[in-house]
């Protein structure tokens, strides 16, 4: 797709369309709640592994802001994939391409959250943070969807830098700056990014390929993919201890990264092994949950030890 | 509210379902709009704090 003027006509054709426009349950759906909740998670741990004292009002408004800014990007990622959202089954029933909202509303709507979300961050914390929370959604929305997810199997490896970057935006908002623990936040969400969702490429390729997206098992083939989850499973591993090699993770933290970097290790060798019919499926399945579960535990336990004091460091 | 069609070029009345579903949308514009006063207010009274008030008259 090449201009703007395409994707309001392509696949993003309005089917339906009333006067009034979409339900707001719709509208709720375009900023991909469930993202927003990730997003709110990761960044609430970037904020308090920084140790600083956080003013509840600021803390709490900040974290709204950095939620409706990744949201607002995920409504722009919708408006602009309308075309394929439409040919992939996963994706057939978002609300533009099933014709409950139209595209020009959804534009507006996500350009709107945008603009405001960043600026109330910056009003209620600061404009470093709100400078990065402008530059994760321009990242995801223009840099990921309009140019990388179409162009090169690379997409979701550079295009996951935009959802590593909560924990630093979190923790420029209550610091004003951006230290070592939220940049090793993001390499830990970077590095993770890749074999989470070409586990899940794997079994949807015929999907990718209908939709010409160019995912690497498609572009690559299965098997150098399977090799690439394993090598960054591999580079995962040492990254998910670096917080307690730098004293911010303590032993629950250590513990829990241990176990999840080695069973991370273990269902990508399981994928590799498991390459025909239903095992191969229940083996990226495998990996594509336990992935989703193995970073949810380790921010779960690095939230545990700040908030609750369970903190007991770990000395090397 | 009559059936019958208007001048050429006037919309058409709105069904009964979206009657409710752009008041549905109208209360929630005006949740938000009261979220964002509610939010700039409180905001402005935990920076600020007692300051508030101090001002040149």
């Amino acid at each position: 797709m090449t201009s703007l003027s395409n994707s309001l006509s392509a696949g993003a054709e309005p089917q339906v369309l009333s006067p009034v426009g979409g339900e707001v349950s719709d509208f709720f759906a375009l900023l991909k709640p469930r993202v927003m909740v990730l997003v709110i998670f990761t960044a609430l741990v970037g904020m308090l592994v920084s140790n600083v004292h956080i003013q509840p009002v600021v803390g709490s408004i900040s974290l709204l802001m950095i939620a409706v800014g990744a949201g607002a990007s995920g409504c722009l990622n919708m408006w602009w994939d309308a075309d394929i959202d439409a040919v992939m089954t996963r994706t057939a029933k978002r609300p533009i391409p099933d014709g409950r909202i139209r595209p020009d509303e959804a534009l507006a709507f996500g350009i709107v959250l945008s603009v405001g979300s960043v600026l109330v961050l910056g009003l209620a914390s600061n404009w470093l943070a709100a400078g990065l929370l402008a530059f994760t959604i321009v990242f995801y929305a223009v840099v990921y969807s309009m140019w990388l997810k179409r162009a090169t199997p690379q997409n979701i490896v550079i295009g996951g830098a935009a959802g590593a970057l909560p924990p630093m935006v979190g923790q420029a908002a209550v610091t004003g700056t951006v230290g070592v623990e939220s940049l090793v936040l993001f390499m830990i969400i970077f590095i993770w990014t890749p074999p989470h969702f070409w586990a899940l490429a794997l079994i949807k390729s015929a999907d990718y390929a209908k939709a010409g997206i160019p995912m690497m098992p498609n572009v690559a083939g299965p098997d150098s993919t399977r090799r690439q989850i394993i090598a960054y499973s591999i580079l995962l591993f040492p990254l998910g201890l670096a917080p307690v090699a730098l004293g911010f993770g303590g032993w629950l933290y250590a513990v829990t990264a241990l176990l999840g970097g080695l069973g991370m290790l273990a269902f990508s060798v399981h994928v590799f092994r498991n390459r025909e019919g239903e095992p191969e499926r229940k083996a990226a399945m495998g990996m594509f949950g336990f992935s989703i579960l193995h970073l949810f535990l380790m921010f779960a336990a690095l939230l545990a030890e700040q908030s609750l004091g369970l903190f007991r460091a770990v000395n090397l | 509210m009559s059936d019958r069609p208007g001048p050429p070029g006037t919309p058409r009345p709105l069904t009964p379902e979206e009657s409710q579903r752009r008041r549905k949308r109208s209360i929630a514009i005006a949740a938000v709009l009261f979220a964002l006063v509610t939010i700039f207010y409180v905001l402005t009274i935990a920076k600020l704090g007692p300051q508030v008030l101090n001002r040149p008259i």
